[in-house]
């Protein structure tokens, strides 16, 4: 791992109207790196994607890319940077085809005409190696299955040979065997020396895949782990705010274990 | 992909049970595909066809198969206005002999250019799932401007019509600026050009009200010119079937090398022997009067290069994907606030365009051009040919069929001698059916998960 991050975030703040989404906070990831960007629902994940993305941009802080500074003002920016965005909310135009929507915004031209056959060319044999199967590449992706779209949304992120890529909740909507292909190509990325953030709420995938592990907590750093030497329940605690917590208590009852702390009160941990 | 499988292990969302309601047998089937590909991402790739898909049968059989099904599903295009056109041309043909001679038919040919030279530019407004309610008013005014700077300043004509072109070009941008940038909703930016520009014509027009233009001016020939000889109208039939021809066969020649699916050699054909015979139709019926019209020319030009635009470029590409998603759009990089300026203003320079095809036919501008019914009927051309209020779908053919339809209704009821009144009546309920066709054909769409 090269000692320069590819892209570093220094002090990022969001504010939406009444807000805080973010502050103050801080994320590196290197070349040949998977890094999980865990937290809980609203810990501002999705705001600090969409701020590296250039789609609303941070409010203060500064982005760094391969150690120079830069300016991410709109996904064009990002784009020419080499950062590919796989959105939770997809952005996927719903009447057009697969072909349409993979090459969008970077359209195969031959002499200023849009080029089909080599788009549909090329969107074939890039579904076939990423063993996605739809019906047809030249179906709306209005019919196809929320799943068969998540793939298509992740096919697109690749095509266009970036540097670092953000998979938001890449697997959330996905099948058994859909979900460890993405898997599977979270660790090609890696092996192309790319910077890969990842995002998801499920445990066993962020252990399984990532190096390690950012927590978000209510908008704000709250600490990064290294995957080998954290246990899972550190890393619940850290996400929760509390190693009594909702999370543990569950655990400890289902074990058969009388639940030790539950004097505490349950409004300390939650949010 | 092997969505919902049975086993209950796929957490899939809710559209794949949408989809595969599609067609029957569904569950069988299913079952045998999680069942054999248990392999790796190297088989798989291999087996990268869904079973599921209905492959199209090869040749004329399986074109005429799938048109059918196409039709079950709600994509219905232009069949529904190429139906009514037949039907309103036996119709008003039982009712007077002279409806479809080719004097009349020529007529209503040319007639419909003003018109359908407009619905051109609503047809992209009408894809981004807008609308612009100031064509009309745009149309006469740069009627006025041309009538003020040629007539009254002395002004060469073919500049004074470039001047008229631009001046609806900016007042398109305007509106366009106002909805992208400002983020006023399209309907009021439009609604307030509908009657800000028609307050500006007056305004220029001064107080005589009436402006007549050259009779022998290049504005006169727009709709009064014709190639009288035979060879022209034949000749560009011949080009046009010629050409669609060649680039078929290259473009299917491009993808047996690129080992994509390509239309088989019968399907070419039949698809060129439909446009052959309309083409040569027209050609025959404008040989059999006074040729072939320059006015014809220029609009079915129009509509060919709009849908080149729309199809085959880079920028069309751009306007259907902010008509579908304007948020997926902007994501992928697209700059949407300057597809929609220029949307706009294409449509504003399309009025203008319209605008001197109008005053052509009446030699002159005046208070009353871009009044009246010409709105709706720009409007209602584009959507009866079949381009969807509700955005991100259309072609610019619409604009000529519907505008061949509204024109056709027109000219049969002055043949019949029918006031305004019941001819108005008409127009509006063959509007108010076209939109209900669109909005039934979207929600079967829908339902077959296609839309
Ligand atoms: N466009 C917006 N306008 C106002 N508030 C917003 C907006 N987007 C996000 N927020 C707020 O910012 C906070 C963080 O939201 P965000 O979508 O980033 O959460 P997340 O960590 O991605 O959650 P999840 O795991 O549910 O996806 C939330 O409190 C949310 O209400
Ligand atoms: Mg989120």
């Amino acid at each position: 791992m090269s000692a320069t991050p590819v892209l570093a975030l220094r002090g990022i703040s969001k504010r939406f109207g009444a807000v805080q989404a973010l502050t103050d906070v801080d994320l590196e990831i290197h070349p040949g790196e998977v890094v999980a960007l865990v937290g809980d629902n609203g810990a501002g994940k999705s705001t600090l994607v969409k701020a590296i993305a250039g789609v609303s941009p941070a409010d203060e802080g500064s982005i760094e890319w391969n150690g120079k500074p830069v300016r991410i003002d709109k996904p064009h920016d990002a784009q020419q940077l080499g950062i590919a965005t796989v959105y939770q909310d997809l952005a996927l135009c719903d009447n057009l085809d697969v072909v349409g929507n993979l090459f969008l915004g970077s359209e195969l031209t031959a002499r200023g005409v849009l080029d089909e056959v080599e788009m549909e060319r090329r969107a074939r044999t890039l579904l076939a190696t990423l063993s996605i199967r739809i019906p047809s590449v030249r179906i709306p992706v209005a019919s196809l299955s929320g799943g068969q779209r998540q793939t298509v949304a992740i096919a697109r992120s690749l095509l266009g040979e970036p540097r670092v890529v953000i998979l938001d909740e890449p697997t959330a909507a996905l099948g058994v065997e859909q979900t460890a292909q993405v898997l599977d190509l979270v660790e090609r990325l890696r092996e192309r020396e790319l910077g890969v953030l990842l995002i998801s709420h499920n445990m066993a995938d962020v252990r399984a895949v990532s190096d390690r592990v950012a927590v978000l907590r209510l908008g704000r750093n709250n600490g990064t782990f290294s995957v080998p030497d954290t246990t899972q329940e550190e890393i619940v605690s850290a996400i929760t705010g509390a190693t009594d917590n909702v999370v543990t208590r569950r655990n400890a009852r289902t074990a058969g274990a009388a639940p030790t702390a539950s004097t505490t009160s349950p409004t300390e941990v939650q949010q | 992909m092997t969505t919902g499988t049975p086993t209950g292990g796929a957490p899939t969302s809710g559209p794949s049970d949408r989809t595969a309601a599609g067609d029957g047998g569904q569950g069988s089937q299913l079952t045998k595909t999680a069942g054999a590909d248990g392999g790796g991402p190297a088989q798989a790739a291999v087996a990268s066809v869904d079973p599921r898909l209905l492959v199209r049968e090869r040749g004329f059989a399986g074109y005429l198969d799938d048109l059918l099904r196409r039709v079950r599903t709600g994509e219905l295009g232009s069949l529904p206005v190429i139906v009514g056109l037949i039907v309103i041309g036996i119709v008003f043909q039982l009712q007077d002999s002279a409806f479809l001679s080719a004097n009349n038919l020529s007529d209503l040919f040319v007639q419909s250019a003003g018109t359908g030279l407009i619905a051109v530019g609503i047809v992209f407004v009408l894809i981004l799932g807008e609308i612009d309610l100031s064509v009309g008013s745009v149309s006469g005014m740069s009627a006025a401007v041309l009538a003020v700077l040629n007539i009254n300043q002395g002004m060469n004509e073919v500049l004074a019509m470039v001047l008229a072109i631009l001046t609806g070009m900016a007042a398109g941008a305007v509106h366009g600026f106002f909805f992208a940038r400002i983020g006023v909703p399209a309907f009021v930016v439009t609604l307030a050009g509908l009657l800000g520009w028609n307050g500006l014509m007056l305004q220029i027009l001064g107080p005589s009200g009436t402006i007549n233009l050259d009779d022998d001016g290049v504005v006169a020939q727009l709709t009064n010119h014709y190639f009288a000889d035979k060879v022209w109208a034949m000749g560009l039939a011949t080009v046009c079937v010629l050409a669609f021809l060649g680039f078929s066969l290259l473009d299917a020649r491009r993808r047996k090398a690129a080992e994509v699916p390509s239309r088989p050699l019968s399907e070419i054909v039949l698809r060129t022997v439909v446009v052959a015979v309309p083409a040569y139709a027209a050609a025959f019926v404008f040989n059999s009067y006074k040729g072939l019209p320059l006015a014809v020319v220029v609009f079915v030009g129009v509509v060919v290069l709009g849908d080149f635009v729309l199809r085959r470029t880079r920028y069309g590409r751009q306007v259907f994907a902010v008509g579908g998603s304007s948020e997926a759009a902007g994501r992928a990089g697209i700059n949407v606030s300057m597809v929609r300026i220029t949307v706009y203003a294409l449509a504003g320079t399309m009025a203008a365009v319209g605008g001197l095809f109008f005053a052509s036919q009446i030699n002159a501008a005046n208070q009353s051009s871009g009044a009246g019914s010409l709105l709706m009927n720009c409007i209602a051309a584009a959507v009866i040919g079949g381009t969807s209020l509700f955005g991100g779908r259309g072609k610019t053919w619409s604009a000529l069929l519907g505008a061949l339809v509204i024109q056709s209704i027109n000219s049969g009821m002055a043949l019949l001698g029918t006031g305004s009144a019941v001819r108005d009546m008409i127009t509006g309920a063959v509007l108010l059916a076209a939109v209900v066709i669109d909005s039934v054909s979207r929600r079967t769409q829908k339902t077959a998960g296609r839309a």
